[in-house]
């Protein structure tokens, strides 16, 4: 299928506000009589106040206000709050100070007097799980998340006993399922393995903070935020600070990165609001680099058992995987529910069972980070396959061609089958693109102190929703607005998706605009852009709006210069009858045209079953020209996107340190939108990949719960040196046969699939040795040479 | 100038004892900077309250901490512009001189994200005490381009090769570029790879990045020729 906007690259508006600094991230509002506001941190895992004065702090000069738990209504319990009275990890703010500026902000933070009673903590789940003495991070419960209600739950010694040799123990969990007959599965198997793993958490480290800022206006509260999404967050921000969403007006234009962390509203986000309503004052609430480590959200860290099954042939056919999942101190995100599905997927087992606990501990609250649980499991599962492969004499890409899935694979426990899968074309493309077979030739040799390595990984994750809406119009002037409600955190789906409208209406990209950023533009109701959805998912609100101002188009032909709207069709800019050409309408009279046939050409009839945000933006619309409106009811299936990352390295025996030779990774998104823009997704998520496969980890200490990983150099995310000075990427470019131009989502599993090839690059050059653990730092590579017991045991976290 | 009045009643501090014998020439010269300066780029973050109340005290009851006026040569032109001992050239350049295109990110000299040239040479603003750029040249992101708003060649390129993802390292990134090009015209892409090192980019845009810094060597050295 040939497109003529689709596949071709194209400049993003927003690029040259990116490279002359004229992009306005959070931090960079001003209002008129801007006054500053800091939030108190905990020093506590957790504690409880008896009693706060402020009384003095309140009496310095240029000190506006305070905000206390008191004074706002947190979200309910176990969901992050915004102020606590009883914080449960060391940075979670508990009250807020406003000052005309930001050094008496600080001053009187340390004037304010709080008696404490300090309660007991945990940042390890199995401490909290024990059966004597455990440790809970919270009073109300120890287990819970979306879709588990809060509980306790306690193992047994029995549990703890059975657990021999540093694994896992496996107690009662809070969800489990299963599909076929996983012991008759294990019986036929001929290799079975029972590894324990960890995985580490670890920030976002999105460059920009979460700073915000707020003031109100004619009763409207106006909120210049840090998100990756736009639309998506204004229900749920307006619901923090205690409005309707349309008294919201919210500007987030640039986001400085979220990869998870700022996918949805998150509860800070308020508290500029809230003082400012409180004071009376625009409030500039700033966030350090330091809180961004505490309130900034990091991925859910996984303790973990996984038994494996494989028959004599490589075929895997049982997997029991148990995921305990170190949750943080509030509701956050279930990685533990969606790791069980990336095994399901990338190795169609015959037979599956798991079980899976999240475990509140006093660290930050997690939020999802780029391909959440399914990228764990890639690092757990793809070095597996590899020992296996290894066992049983079998080529390491043949074992995944065996085991992988093909085009309508099932997926998670209902084997729900997902709508194209083109990972083994990945691979195939992948390998020969790599000389996969050469390089693995060279597996082992050794230089000096230096080591070959070479790997491959893959991972998988879902790929977009439906039922969202688009919307578009055109203005007398000859101009394609395409309305949409994609944030904009740096991956330009916001304008590759709005191609798909032009595409539709074979519109010249010249005479098209992007509007975005800001709710005050008349945005419609879009889903976050997180999850590796948008190009999928607003691909279609896009195709179904345009479709929309297609058939008005042709209607309002047909009318004017008669005959049927299907007599008609678009290009050049002009509507057109097929059969005489010349009996035709420019799109500007068309536009014109209904403006004056007013109804739903014009936005003033609009369809029942949009969203209300959509309703009232294309109602503010009317009358401005040709509307296009609707939602996406397409028929759906389940997408999926995938990919499949190949790596050589060279890994110095004496230090622990590697040094990546090259790196290729292919992507299954379907029909390439924007090659450019997919380029630059598989390579940042590489680097991403590099760090969580042997950089990143968060760490806390265990006595005090403060954590020791709170700044770049030590927590550490990739810098130039850390990459090769070139990567190279590849992709399928097949269409999904249910996505209307065939597109899909990427972003998330380039992450799992380098990540996974590194680790298993790192074991080829050791001769097959499995970590069983992220990160993979070099002096666990030194010990595991020398025969040296690791600094670790094997089931602790949060380890340096 | 106009007095901004925005607390209500109930937040006003001991407004009448103070105010009628405040304005005093301190006073008359921060007016005088406040109007030649944009609108909002009144003394947010330190003592001084200029714009936000009448009250001139509080810079002094600050520790150490007092404004003093002083001229900064910024993207070539000179800006007197009231700043504390402790200030960092960051902070006044977002926040007194309303240039927020240099970035903070980490603000303790990690990251690069804050770059500026000092006399050509690459500082993190972040780290750079304001006072010391008194007799020196800064340059930011807002001073590359030409008089007519031409794109720097790094800026060209950076666009050209769809460096930036999310934008927010970017204008150090460029800074960090610009820097390079300065000192080592034709550099190898090693050398940029070591160059730019100081930057980091969470979006892991580092390979774009580099083919951007070539791009914009190889172009000047095409238009030099």
């Amino acid at each position: 299928m040939s497109y003529k906007l689709l596949g071709k690259n194209f400049t993003p508006p927003d690029v040259l506000a990116k490279v002359t600094g004229q992009a306005k991230y959070a931090e960079d509002f001003r209002a008129e009589g801007m006054v500053f506001c800091r939030f108190f941190p905990s020093p506590y895992p957790h504690a409880r106040v008896k009693n706060l004065d402020a009384s003095e702090a309140l009496k310095m000069e240029g000190v506006l206000g305070i905000l206390t738990e008191a004074d706002i209504k947190n979200p309910p319990a176990p969901g992050a709050p915004i102020l606590s009275n009883e914080p449960r990890y060391v940075g979670e703010p508990v009250f807020a100070l406003a000052a005309v500026d930001e050094t008496t902000v600080q001053n009187a933070l340390e004037k304010v007097r709080i008696e404490w009673e300090v309660l007991p903590f945990t940042v390890d789940p199995l401490k909290s799980l024990a059966p004597q003495n455990p440790a809970d991070a919270r009073t109300d419960g120890n287990v819970g998340a979306a879709g588990v209600k809060l509980q306790t739950i306690r193992w047994t010694k029995e549990d703890f006993d059975n657990a021999k040799d540093g694994q896992l123990p496996q107690g009662q969990p809070a969800e489990e399922w299963t599909f076929g007959d996983v012991d008759a599965a294990f019986a036929k198997a001929k290799v079975v393995y029972d590894e324990t793993f960890v995985t580490a958490s670890n920030s976002h480290h999105s460059m920009e903070p979460r700073s915000c800022m707020s003031y109100w206006e004619n009763g409207k509260c106006f909120v210049f935020g840090s998100t990756q999404s736009q639309s998506f967050i204004v229900p749920a921000l307006a619901g923090f600070i205690g409005i309707p969403p349309d008294q919201l007006v919210y500007v987030a234009e640039f986001c400085g990165g979220g990869f998870g962390s700022k996918g949805g509203a998150y509860p800070s986000m308020a508290i500029p609001a809230l003082m400012s309503k409180k004071i009376g004052r625009p409030v500039m609430m700033r966030v350090s680099r330091f809180d961004e480590y505490s309130i900034g959200h990091a991925r859910n860290g996984f303790q973990g058992r996984v038994k494996l099954g494989f028959a004599g042939n490589g075929k895997l056919v049982a997997a029991d995987l148990y995921v305990v999942q170190e949750s943080g101190a509030h509701t956050g995100f279930y990685d533990f529910r969606n790791a069980p599905d990336a095994l399901s997927i990338m190795y169609q087992p015959e037979a599956m069972r798991w079980r899976g606990v999240p475990v509140f501990c006093n660290t930050p609250t997690r939020s999802a980070q780029r391909g959440p649980g399914y990228n764990q499991l890639a690092y757990v599962m793809e070095p597996l396959m590899d020992r296996a492969a290894r066992e049983l004499n079998i080529d390491r890409l043949a074992i995944r061609m065996l085991n992988g899935p093909d085009m309508n694979a099932p997926v998670g426990k209902d084997r729900r089958p997902v709508s194209s899968c083109y990972v083994k074309d990945a691979l195939t493309k992948g390998a020969e693109r790599f000389k996969w077979a050469e390089r693995v030739a060279r597996s082992g040799q050794r230089k000096g102190s230096k080591v070959t390595g070479v790997g491959v990984g893959q991972a998988f994750h879902p790929a977009g929703f439906s039922g969202f809406d688009g919307l578009c119009r055109i203005t007398p002037d000859g101009i394609l607005h395409i309305h949409t409600g994609v944030g904009n955190l740096g991956t330009f789906s916001h304008t590759g998706t709005a191609r798909l409208a032009a595409e539709v209406l074979k519109y010249d990209w010249e005479k098209c605009v992007v509007v975005r950023g800001d709710t005050r533009k008349h945005l419609p109701w879009n889903i976050g852009q997180f999850g590796s959805n948008t190009s999928y998912t607003m691909a279609r609100t896009n195709y179904v709006a345009a479709m929309d101002a297609l058939q008005k188009m042709k209607e309002i032909a047909a009318r004017d210069l008669g005959g049927k709207p299907d007599d008609y069709d678009v290009d050049g800019n002009r509507v057109f009858a097929k059969g005489a050409p010349g009996r035709a309408m420019t799109y500007a009279k068309v536009a014109q045209r209904a403006i004056e046939l007013g109804g739903k050409y014009t936005g003033k009839d609009l369809p029942a079953d949009i969203n209300p945000m959509t309703k009232a933006s294309a109602t503010a619309l009317a009358g401005s020209g040709l509307i296009g409106v609707a939602k996406d009811g397409l028929p759906h299936g389940q997408p999926a996107a995938f990919a499949a990352c190949f790596m050589e390295i060279e890994l110095d025996v004496e230090t622990g340190q590697h040094r990546i030779v090259d790196v290729l990774n292919v992507g299954d998104c379907g029909t390439v939108i924007h090659p450019m823009g997919l380029d630059t997704q598989l390579k940042g998520a590489t680097v991403q990949g590099v760090g969580a496969a042997t950089l990143e980890g968060m760490i806390y200490d265990p006595q005090t719960g403060i954590p020791g990983a709170a700044g770049f150099y030590q927590a550490k995310p990739p810098s130039y040196l850390d990459l090769p000075p070139q990567l190279q990427t590849d992709w399928v470019d097949k269409p999904d046969p249910m996505s209307p131009m065939g597109t899909k989502g990427i972003g998330e599993p380039p992450l799992g699939s380098a990540a996974a090839a590194l680790l298993c690059a790192l074991s080829d050059a050791m001769g097959g040795h499995v970590f069983n653990r992220t990160p993979v730092r070099p002096d666990m590579i030194i010990n595991a040479l020398a025969g040296r017991p690791q600094a670790h045991k094997p089931t602790q976290i949060h380890t340096a | 100038m106009n007095e901004i009045r925005v607390a209500p009643p109930a937040l006003r501090r001991r407004a009448d004892d103070e105010e009628a014998s405040r304005y005093s020439r301190r006073e008359f010269i921060k007016r005088v900077i406040a109007s030649g300066a944009v609108a909002s780029s009144a003394t947010y973050v330190f003592g001084g309250l200029q714009g936000c109340s009448s009250r001139g005290t509080v810079a002094a009851a600050v520790a150490g901490g007092v404004e003093r006026l002083i001229r900064i040569n910024v993207n070539g032109q000179e800006r007197p512009v009231d700043v504390l001992p402790q200030e960092t050239l960051a902070m006044t350049l977002r926040y007194r001189l309303g240039l927020t295109g240099t970035k903070l990110s980490c603000d303790r000299d990690e990251c690069g994200a804050c770059s500026v040239m000092i006399d050509d040479v690459l500082h993190n603003s972040c780290s750079v005490l304001t006072h010391s750029v008194r007799n020196r040249k800064v340059v930011t992101i807002e001073g590359l381009q030409g008089p007519n708003g031409e794109l720097h060649p790094v800026q060209q390129a950076f666009i050209e090769g769809l460096s930036p993802q999310c934008g927010f390292c970017t204008p150090g990134q460029v800074m960090a570029a610009v820097a390079l090009l300065k000192h080592n015209p034709n550099p190898t892409r090693e050398e940029a790879r070591q160059a730019m090192a100081g930057n980091l980019c969470r979006c892991g845009a580092y390979d774009n990045y580099l083919n951007g810094v070539m791009r914009a060597a190889a172009s000047t050295k095409a238009t030099a020729t």
